[in-house]
């Protein structure tokens, strides 16, 4: 416990909410009962004005900030930005993150157990969008009291669900901070996906995505889905200056295992993470990224998309990231200037590529603390 | 500090109530707080550096971090009522095109600048040395200012443009010029123009 960082919210604990109320997919598809695992941070006031939704990108979960008692070094995903203090302030905001639908957190996904067979969904749970990603938080947001959140916040696919929620409940949020995001991804990125897609499904232990009933996971596809999307949230730089052509032993092998640090340092994080991520899941959400585009519907006209927000907006980008580069959050922001909507923009100059959003940039956070120092005050919580 | 200022209170009396405004080179957002409050505008700042986008968020006022030189193309055509550049022109290298761009981005352009044919800057020059003034306070190897012009320049340059002058006034010490060769006793000039 001695290693907690001042200004963490502390040992916190997972919330389960069950919802009985028939879901309608985009898709089409239904789920007629679902659970939602979330986490709380703060105390929702009086007026419950001071609600804050931070949504999850592709890996992570509702487990936010702080640590549980029972796994101290389990520490929330953006425990950096959360807590007493810190730019998003647990003392003045009632913080909620919430394990999306599709998740393998807790929440209903695809190794949830499909009542109508008594198996796991499997490849059988429906194709999530971020559209069915905010409905799902509405209508906690509802059983929690909340018709209004003071703010809507996420870096990257969390990005687009803030992007979204103005979009669906036009009414039901203040602010949206959209961070490290795309309007739609490119071709180059779903590109991206589609391999991670291809390793998953092509894996022999994925049996057609119901391997759970054959007590196996897809490992191999799943490590590899992952190495090739950790490329894509680093910079050419950062990797360069991080392992450049360091090799691990000192010398090239003339073989095919690891000599370069890079290699290691790839199939480790592949490793990590096929022990503990759902390939169904995988699947799901980097279907739910290639499905953003809000823009479709409206003649491809992302400012028309727009047109229905009310929210006020902080957009803010990474020169280093390629995944999601500047050039694509400026899509958004003149999408917005043409609706004349309270926008502003901030191009922070910072090295990590994509996976800056969840690093503690100084100048990245202090602006989100001014941009929050602007939300308190719009619901009367200012210093 | 508040010499350099002396534009606001001009610019102020150009901006109608309720105008769209956007100010390029905002800083901390001064002038567009002061235009908010007494004209009730609506609009954004932009400026590269990160701590002024910081000083200008932190001030209430929409900022978007962007850089001039690579034109306004986050900007739809006549989006706004006025365009403003204050003390940013003569830093600027495309000066040409920032113009340009003002004038499609808005229905008006406002700009000020330190005027290099004030008096004391010509004395200066004729006494052999670069000028060093209020309203430019850099030794020649060590200023910002890449493109200094006259205010009889800046009326050819406009003209060469396709640019209607509608005002132009000079300021020194605070106040106007208002009798006598604005180029010759204004150390800042400020120009209102429109697309001719």
């Amino acid at each position: 416990m001695s290693k907690i960082s001042p200004g963490s919210v502390g040992a916190v604990s997972p919330q389960t909410m069950h919802f009985s109320e028939p879901l309608e997919f985009r898709s089409g598809a239904r789920l007629d009962a679902y659970d939602l695992v979330y986490e709380t941070y703060g105390t929702l006031n009086a007026a419950h004005s001071n609600a804050v939704l931070v949504c999850h990108a592709l890996n992570a979960a509702h487990h936010v900030a702080g640590w549980y008692a029972d796994e101290p070094d389990n520490i929330g995903w953006w425990d950096n930005m959360i807590g007493p203090g810190k730019p998003l302030d647990t003392n003045r905001f009632f913080v909620i993150g919430v394990n999306n639908l599709g998740g393998c957190f807790g929440s209903t996904g695809p190794k949830s157990i499909n009542p109508k067979t008594g198996q796991p969904y499997g490849s059988d749970f429906p194709v999530v969008t971020v559209e069915d990603w905010v409905e799902a938080q509405a209508r906690l947001a509802d059983r929690l009291g909340i018709a209004r959140f003071a703010a809507v916040m996420g870096g990257s696919l969390g990005a687009m669900q803030a992007l979204q929620w103005p979009l669906s409940y036009p009414e039901r949020v203040g602010h949206a901070l959209v961070i490290a995001c795309a309007p739609r991804l490119s071709a180059q990125n779903i590109a991206f996906n589609e391999v991670a897609r291809q390793a998953i499904v092509t894996d022999p232990d994925f049996h057609g995505g119901h391997y759970y009933r054959h007590g196996v996971v897809p490992r191999r596809g799943l490590r590899l889905a992952r190495m090739i999307g950790h490329i894509t949230y680093l910079s050419d730089d950062v990797m360069a200056e991080k392992f450049g052509r360091e090799l691990r032993d000192g010398h090239i092998k003339f073989g095919y295992d690891v000599d370069f640090q890079i290699e290691s340092y790839l199939r480790h994080q592949g490793d990590k993470f096929s022990d503990y991520f759902d390939a169904n899941t995988y699947l799901l959400i980097t279907r739910a990224l290639d499905y953003f585009d809000p823009a479709a519907d409206h003649g491809d006209s992302l400012a028309k998309a727009l047109a229905r927000a009310r929210a006020s907006f902080l957009v803010v980008s990474f020169t280093t990231d390629w995944r999601f580069s500047p050039a694509r959050s400026r899509e958004i922001v003149r999408a917005l200037l043409d609706n004349r909507a309270d926008v502003s923009y901030a191009e922070i100059d910072a090295p990590h590529g994509h996976d800056e959003f969840l690093l503690e940039d100084a100048r990245y956070h202090a602006l989100v603390r001014a941009y929050y120092e602007r939300v308190a005050s719009s619901i009367g919580a200012g210093t | 500090m508040s010499s350099l200022r002396a534009d606001f209170a001009l610019i102020e009396s150009w901006i109608a109530p309720g105008s769209r405004v956007l100010d390029l080179g905002c800083g901390d957002g001064t002038l567009l707080s002061r235009l908010k409050r007494e004209r009730g505008v609506s609009g954004y700042g932009v400026d590269i550096a990160d701590t002024n986008v910081l000083a200008a968020l932190t001030n209430g006022i929409n900022v978007i971090q962007s850089d001039l030189e690579a034109g306004l193309n986050t900007f739809t055509d006549r989006s706004f009522d006025t365009v403003i550049l204050s003390h940013t022109l003569q830093a600027m290298r495309n000066t040409k095109r920032i113009m340009e761009e003002m004038v499609r981005v808005g229905l008006e352009g406002v700009v000020s600048f330190p005027n290099f044919g004030y008096v004391k800057n010509r004395d200066q020059v004729a006494a052999g040395r670069m000028p060093v003034s209020e309203e430019m306070p850099y030794q020649w190897h060590d200023t910002p200012n890449v493109h200094l012009c006259t205010m009889a320049d800046f009326d050819r340059f406009c003209s060469d443009l396709g640019i209607t002058v509608i005002d132009r006034r000079a300021f020194t010490d605070d106040r106007e010029i208002l009798s006598g060769d604005p180029n010759l006793l204004g150390a800042l000039a400020v120009y209102r123009f429109r697309k001719r």
